[in-house]
């Protein structure tokens, strides 16, 4: 083998070489993202409209898929239960008529619209809308609806109320 | 009687098979004792009086390597009664108090840790109030920011693993941040750039968030994450660092001493 020879298979080496790292980083970071999630779905059926009463704010999903169903002002709309300041869960306090986070304070009205503590921006809402199979509600959390982007107004975002 | 005994099992083979060289008698042999030895040779074969003075150095790398040691056997000793699943995880915790032999083993790993990230800092202000992270020293003072890092980590991962409320929101809070990684987080900047065929390729189920608790809400995938991170993953870079640490100390002339 010649010198030159020898270098260009140097070469072939390296190159092969790094490859194969590159591969096992590649095959390696991959691993670390799951396939299968086990989280309960983000779109599920919630029932008919009438089923939710004006005024009222509906906590029967939260613990499993973390929304409040709210009927109020002829809307109904779904308010994602996660604070907006750091993502903590707040609890509905029927007899204060507010959202409030445990963590740091934050305190949100019936639309989710933020008043009082550390909060920054109202609570956001789930795309929500009535399936033609049944005539049930479906949420959808996936799709998003920010007060401060004007989203709300979509027609997305809410149901108008019989 | 005895010197004869001591002679017979310092001349044995067992003996000199694993100590090489015989009790230093001269400095040139102690020298070689230090660097002829797997553990001792990270040490500096010197140390100057000053170096070793309380009011200069305070231990505080010396106490945080001692509780790095604590907090490695302590927290061996829960592995044997700790199941990292959320069926089991809390009560395993309050079986460790209540149930486990010596219920202050967990006391001891918390308050250890705790008291590791104090003197982590104190060891730190001392190597700048004292200047000794300067030249030569300024590649160790850039090892030690790495430790400490990891020392916050160890702490951070930790904290999930009792699964009680304070740790699911505290995890929740803290990687909460990880959506705002530049590229990588699906709230940070420039993520919203990153498209295939006008998808968004950073989303909430393909972020950094996302591969650091193995979901989109902290659960099992993200207890079980943080407690392999946690009881091996940052351990080993830190027991790596740990020792390329004290030999730069070593190589970077021993410890520093007043002007």
């Amino acid at each position: 083998m010649t010198r030159r020879g020898f270098f260009s298979w140097a070469a072939v080496a390296w190159v092969g070489f790094t490859v194969a790292i590159g591969g096992c980083v590649t095959a390696m970071t991959r691993f670390m993202f799951p396939n299968v999630l086990f989280e309960p779905p983000t779109s599920f059926k919630v029932g008919k409209p009438e089923d939710f009463q004006a005024g009222v704010v509906d906590t029967r999903f939260v613990d499993k898929y973390g929304v409040w169903i709210v009927h109020d002002q002829g809307r109904i709309y779904a308010l994602i239960a996660i604070c907006t300041h750091l993502g903590c869960p707040p609890a509905w306090l029927e007899t204060q008529n507010k959202f409030k986070c445990p963590c740091h304070g934050s305190g949100y009205y019936k639309s989710g619209v933020n008043f009082e503590g550390p909060t920054p921006r109202p609570l956001e809402r789930a795309r929500i809308f009535i399936s033609p199979d049944d005539g049930q509600i479906v949420v959808d959390k996936s799709q998003k609806f920010q007060w401060e982007l004007g989203q709300w107004e979509d027609p997305n975002a809410f149901i108008p109320a019989a | 009687m005895i010197g004869n005994l001591s002679k017979s099992v310092t001349k044995s083979q067992i003996w000199r098979s694993i100590f090489r060289v015989g009790i230093p008698t001269d400095n040139r042999k102690r020298a070689l004792a230090m660097l002829g030895n797997v553990v001792l040779h990270l040490h500096p074969i010197k140390v100057k009086k000053s170096g070793i003075r309380m009011s200069y150095t305070w231990c505080m790398g010396g106490t945080a390597f001692f509780l790095f040691l604590v907090e490695t056997i302590t927290g061996l000793l829960l592995m044997f009664y700790y199941r990292p699943s959320v069926e089991y995880a809390f009560v395993d915790i309050v079986d460790l108090r209540e149930a486990a032999a010596f219920g202050i083993m967990r006391e001891l790993h918390r308050w250890g840790a705790h008291a590791m990230v104090i003197a982590v800092w104190l060891h730190m202000f001392r190597v700048f109030m004292t200047g000794s992270y300067k030249p030569p020293r300024e590649f160790n003072w850039n090892v030690g920011v790495i430790l400490l890092v990891l020392t916050l980590l160890l702490s951070f991962t930790g904290y999930l693993l009792p699964w009680d409320q304070l740790a699911i929101w505290a995890i929740t809070v803290g990687s909460n941040m990880a959506r705002a990684t530049p590229l990588l987080g699906n709230e940070g900047p420039g993520a919203a750039l990153l498209k295939l065929g006008g998808q968004r390729l950073i989303h909430a189920g393909s972020d950094a968030r996302f591969a650091l608790i193995g979901g989109r809400t902290i659960g099992n995938a993200t207890l079980i994450r943080f407690y392999v991170l946690h009881c091996v993953g940052i351990p080993l870079v830190a027991a790596f660092l740990i020792a390329v640490h004290f030999w730069r100390v070593r190589k970077d002339g021993g410890i520093s001493g007043p002007m």
